[in-house]
């Protein structure tokens, strides 16, 4: 007969069994995939997200994170060609590239080539093309404008309004988005920058400022301020399609910022369906849930977990480019050329923190890319005789391709032109010393140490690949580097100390006072760079400076640079556009961050410099700009205000179910490019993933039998004779 | 007892106001609020109007702890502290920095958090105290000796190792479960499954040795004695009285951790991709967002408050000799 403790103790082992089988089975043939079941074989992408987004709102987002999503779901009149080299802006929504009018002080129209001196104004109009709609959206139906905070008190998700629609593209929601810019409740990032160009841009904040101060008084925080009666001389509607937009004087760059989500249309209607009452508090802004017109639209904002992007329905007829650069269509990326885009139906981003889950996941074939971390750099790509960079076995086996473009940013180390050792107070003295430490610190080991051979060393301020960028014996930067046989070599040491003695300080010392010299440099301080600053250190003792680290928070870090506290500091800088005005403004003496709390982080100023700049700045690229940018370089390199640093290289690793993918810099716009072969996909996860199960089993057994051979000491412990009387009565000898 | 429950939670509340006051010098001693505005408008092309406007749209332009300039109470509540701190006592943690409803993300990550957490603690304590019981069965023996060596050599070994280590074996040599992620809250079992497991592993050496402890002196008491002269067996003598006599010190430490449970883990949740609390604070820590800071430091300290009168409270349960006065 059976013990019912037995019979209890079998049926929860029965239950507990069948649990696990029930929920095995419905792993499906694969246990570790991350995403629910029911995902498997959808035509989506999926990809990772590190930082949550702050900003979704166009007027406000600024940051690469950001780029991810806005780029995506709002569309500004111009945009990248996806794959033409050097970077192309083509229409978007727009009908054409507008060609500027160029108007005098009177207003009277000036010839496409007059002087900049004379042109003090520049009027672009930009037509749109008819037929573009919005993507389906809440704030398009007049009652959801209107809602009681009751109704919107029981709305979590957006999804939770049940009735949207979609209207047309006009041009007037681009001058309201021009308008936001000045919105003092807003707070764009580039409306200090676009208010020295856009008439009127400037007065239009005050008024707004104004406005909002009494409406807030009379209506409450957050209500609803419509910016459609507001004149803005800068950004005018001609007709339904048709948007002006004048600036002052000559600034072709302008078009650029057209190609961001700065400028990308804002409807009316969301504005003010976002400024309910009660809309803030769930979460309902712009800035949460985006609304535009580009290929897909935001349809889960978690980002906690996971953004999803799904195709917007009402995308206009946009298709595949049928041009590339050389080399294109034998990569087999004209394939789909003149297909509609995009291609995917959803876009999946998976918050992923760690590099170590993220990195097996690429691995197991749950993401479609990857970057590559320092940490598994070696297990993906290995460097040929020639110094080249291919994959390894590991990664060809599973037939990923390894993708790599050059960045167009720069990482530096500046000199603090107002330090009276190391800046302009310092005179030729402090000149030769900043070459002398520009040739000793060798940014080529610094490339092949800390960055696995992952960038180049920049010659001067303009990285390959934009305009300016001179190629050959021109592209050296002869103060640091010779040009022997046919390539750069770095100056000797021998070199650097005799400039350091030229300084006036043989063998590091001051030669007057025999004083040491110590110089400071700035950073940002975490646990990853000690031994990069290490290195630092040991690069400037080559030439016998003692190099003192001030590590700070990136907090007080900036704050130094604003007050002019330092001597030298590390910095990077990420292009806005691929001109090169947007890394020569970096040395502009109007910018100086110091004086004027610009941009120019070293406080750089050179009568020359600003005169060539103000000439080259605002030139459309010809022979005539590329001999001032030669002269400026000059000037730069010579003066040695920044160590030039590195210009990063940018490696990718995909899938080869992935295709159309083509690294681009500057456009973010290209996921809907690109496509999935998602039976492909689907049959190369089978074939990574089978469990193991043998392993698990093992260990089962193992506790087991550890378990047994306990009850059965226990067992012979409690039937052995009692112990003699030794005042201890525990089961010694029990195991 | 209502007496005492009374004056604990007036204790706690000049608790909660000393924690509170005390974070936020903390936080303003290390950021300004001209950082906390360059740290939401990004660090590119910003000017010091822009810093101006965002400090007097997010109500960063006012003094810190007392405004001069104003007259009567406004002297006080004119600031920055009474403005964004004082308004968490009537449970309105406000928004964040950068403009998302606290009490949403709060009650939203709770879930994930608990999910996680309450599994690990319930399968850890049970695995704790049964293997501490063991031990204290098998007290003096080879098995003991072994086992408290190697739960020392388990104690001295990292929690970042124990994850690593299970994030290779599990999810990528043997492919039994994800690596990370999460899913809805019952499908969140095939993501759980493993930071479970690995939760109670790196948790049991620590415990184990302390419930082992508590154990083996209750074992020499004479109360135990004298069940074992009435013919009890050992397991019965364990598992009915020594457990119960020894869950009053366990009980201290035990109780008090429940509601902190909803705090979630900071190390567990980012390897796992887990989107608790644990993981809020971390963000909001590297995001300087203080929004989020100082909601989650007075949520942090009521819970344990509560959590520490719960301890009192549950001793007069456990142990009828002990009355709160």
């Amino acid at each position: 007969m059976r013990k019912p403790g037995a019979s209890r103790v079998g049926r929860w082992a029965r239950a507990a069994l069948l649990a696990c089988v029930t929920l095995l089975a419905a792993c499906g043939d694969v246990w570790n995939n991350p995403y629910p079941l029911g995902e498997a074989s959808e035509n989506a992408l999926y990809s990772e997200f590190t930082e949550r987004p702050k900003h979704l709102d166009p007027a406000q987002s600024y940051t690469e994170s950001e780029a991810e999503f806005t780029y995506q779901v709002y569309e500004a009149p111009f945009q990248y060609h996806y794959l033409k080299r050097p970077y192309q802006l083509i229409p978007a929504t727009a009908t054409a590239m507008p060609k500027p009018r160029y108007l005098d002080a009177a207003g009277h129209e000036l010839p496409a080539d007059a002087d900049v001196k004379n042109i003090a104004f520049s009027v672009y109009d930009i037509t749109l093309k008819a037929g573009i709609r919005y993507q389906p959206h809440p704030a398009f139906v007049e009652a959801n404008r209107h809602l009681p905070p009751s109704e919107i008190a029981r709305k979590y998700v957006l999804s939770d309004f049940k009735q949207t629609n979609t209207r047309e593209l006009t041009a007037a929601d681009y001058v309201y988005e021009i308008k936001r810019l000045a919105n003092p409740r807003v707070n764009s990032p580039i409306f200090g920058h676009m208010s020295d160009y856009i008439v009127g841009l400037k007065e239009l904040a005050a008024q707004l400022q104004q406005d909002l101060k009494k409406q807030d008084a009379e209506r409450g925080k957050g209500a609803w301020l419509d910016l459609r009666p507001y004149d803005l001389e800068g950004a005018k509607v001609i007709d339904k399609n048709t948007f002006r937009v004048t600036i002052k004087g000559k600034y072709p760059q302008l078009l650029y910022w057209m190609a961001m989500p700065f400028f990308a249309p804002i409807p009316w209607e969301a504005d003010e369906f976002y400024s309910q009452p009660g809309m803030v508090d769930k979460n309902f802004t712009l800035d949460w849930y985006p609304v535009g017109t580009g290929a897909y639209m935001l349809t889960e904002n978690n980002p906690n977990l996971r953004m999803v992007l799904s195709k917007n329905p009402n995308f206009h007829g946009e298709t595949y480019p049928a041009e590339g650069e050389a080399g294109d269509k034998a990569a087999g990326l004209l394939e789909d050329a003149g297909k509609p885009i995009p291609f995917m139906d959803r876009i999946v981003f998976m918050r992923e923190k760690e590099a170590i889950p993220y990195w097996n996941k690429f691995l197991q074939g749950y993401y479609d890319k990857s970057g590559i971390a320092s940490d598994n750099f070696d297990q993906a790509v290995r460097f040929g005789g020639g110094g080249e960079a291919a994959l390894t076995p590991e990664m060809e086996e599973r037939g990923i391709s390894l993708r790599t473009s050059l960045a167009t940013s720069t990482l530096y180390t500046a000199f603090n032109w107002l330090d009276p050792v190391v800046g302009k107070p310092g005179g030729e003295r402090a000149r030769k010393l900043r070459q002398a430490i520009s040739i000793a610190v060798d940014y080529e080991d610094l490339i092949s140490i800390f960055m696995n051979g992952r960038g180049i060393p920049s010659q001067g301020p303009i990285p390959p690949g934009i305009f300016g960028y001179r190629e050959g014996k021109d592209s050296v930067n002869p103060t640091v580097y010779d040009w022997v046989d046919g390539a750069p070599r770095r100056k000797s040491i021998d070199e650097a100390k005799k400039l350091m003695a030229e300084a006036g300080y043989p063998n590091g010392r001051d030669a007057k006072t025999g004083q040491p010299l110590v110089l400071n440099l700035d950073t940002v301080v975490s646990s990853n760079n000690k031994s990069q600053l290490d290195w630092y250190r040991k690069q400037f003792s080559k030439i016998d400076i003692q190099l003192e680290i001030r590590g700070s928070d990136f907090n007080r870090f900036q704050d130094k640079i604003r007050k002019g506290n330092t001597q030298m500091f590390t910095l990077g800088w990420n292009a806005d556009y691929p001109d090169p005005e947007n890394f020569l403004f970096l040395f502009y003496g109007k910018n100086a961050t110091v004086k004027n709390d610009g941009e120019n982080k070293s406080n750089y100023e050179n009568a020359e410099f600003d005169r060539l700049f103000e000439q080259a700045g605002n030139m459309e690229n010809s022979p005539k700009r590329q001999e001032l940018i030669d002269r400026m370089v000059k000037i730069l390199r010579n003066d040695a205000p920044w160590m030039w640093g590195v210009h990063p290289k940018s490696y990718a690793l995909v899938h080869a179910w992935v295709k159309n993918s083509k690294p681009n810099e500057m456009a973010r716009n290209n996921l809907k490019y690109q496509r999935i072969d998602g039976n492909m996909r689907a049959r190369d996860r089978r074939a990574w993933n089978p469990p193991i199960v043998w392993p698990f089993v093992l260990l089962m057994i193992a506790a087991a039998a550890l378990a047994w051979l306990g009850v059965r000491a226990w067992r012979r412990a409690e039937s052995a004779a009692a112990m003699p009387a030794s005042g201890q009565t525990s089961v010694e000898g029990g195991v | 007892m209502t007496g005492y429950v009374i004056r604990r939670l007036a204790y706690g509340v000049l608790v909660l106001i000393g924690v509170n006051l005390f974070t936020f010098w903390l936080f303003f001693k290390v950021n300004t609020p001209d950082d906390i505005a360059r740290i939401q408008l990004g660090g590119k092309r910003i000017t010091a109007d822009q810093i101006v406007k965002w400090k007097a749209e997010h109500g960063y332009d006012k003094p810190l702890l007392y405004n001069g300039k104003a007259s009567g109470s406004a002297q006080f509540t004119d600031t920055i502290y009474f403005q964004k701190s004082a308004s968490m006592f009537a449970l309105d943690f406000g928004q964040s920095d950068d403009g998302r409803d606290i009490w949403y993300e709060i009650r939203t990550r709770a879930g994930p958090s608990l999910v996680l957490a309450l599994p690990t603690f319930v399968v850890g304590l049970a695995v704790q105290v049964s293997f501490a019981l063991l031990l204290a069965l098998f007290r003096g023996t080879r098995f003991d000796f072994t086992t408290q060596v190697l739960l020392v050599v388990l104690m001295s070994v990292s929690t970042l190792f124990y994850i690593i280590g299970g994030q290779y074996l599990f999810s990528k040599l043997w492919r039994l479960v994800p690596i990370s992620g999460y899913d809805t809250l019952f499908d969140s079992y095939r993501f759980v499954v493993l930071p479970v497991v690995i939760g109670v592993i790196a948790g049991i050496s620590g415990s184990t040795r302390l419930y082992r402890t508590i154990f083996v002196e209750e074992v020499g008491r004479d109360y135990v004695r004298t069940a074992r002269a009435k013919g009890l067996s050992e397991l019965t003598v364990m598992f009915r009285h020594v457990l119960k006599n020894g869950m009053i010190p366990i009980l201290t430490g035990v109780v008090a951790v429940i509601p902190m449970l909803f705090m979630g883990s900071l190390l567990f949740e980012s390897f796992f991709g887990i989107p608790g609390l644990g993981n809020y604070l971390i963000d909001a820590i590297q995001a300087q967002d203080f929004g989020i800071v100082r909601s989650m430091v007075f949520i942090g300290t009521v819970l344990l408050v509560f959590g520490l009168i719960a301890t009192d409270i549950s001793y007069t349960f456990v142990d009828p000799r002990v009355r709160l006065e």
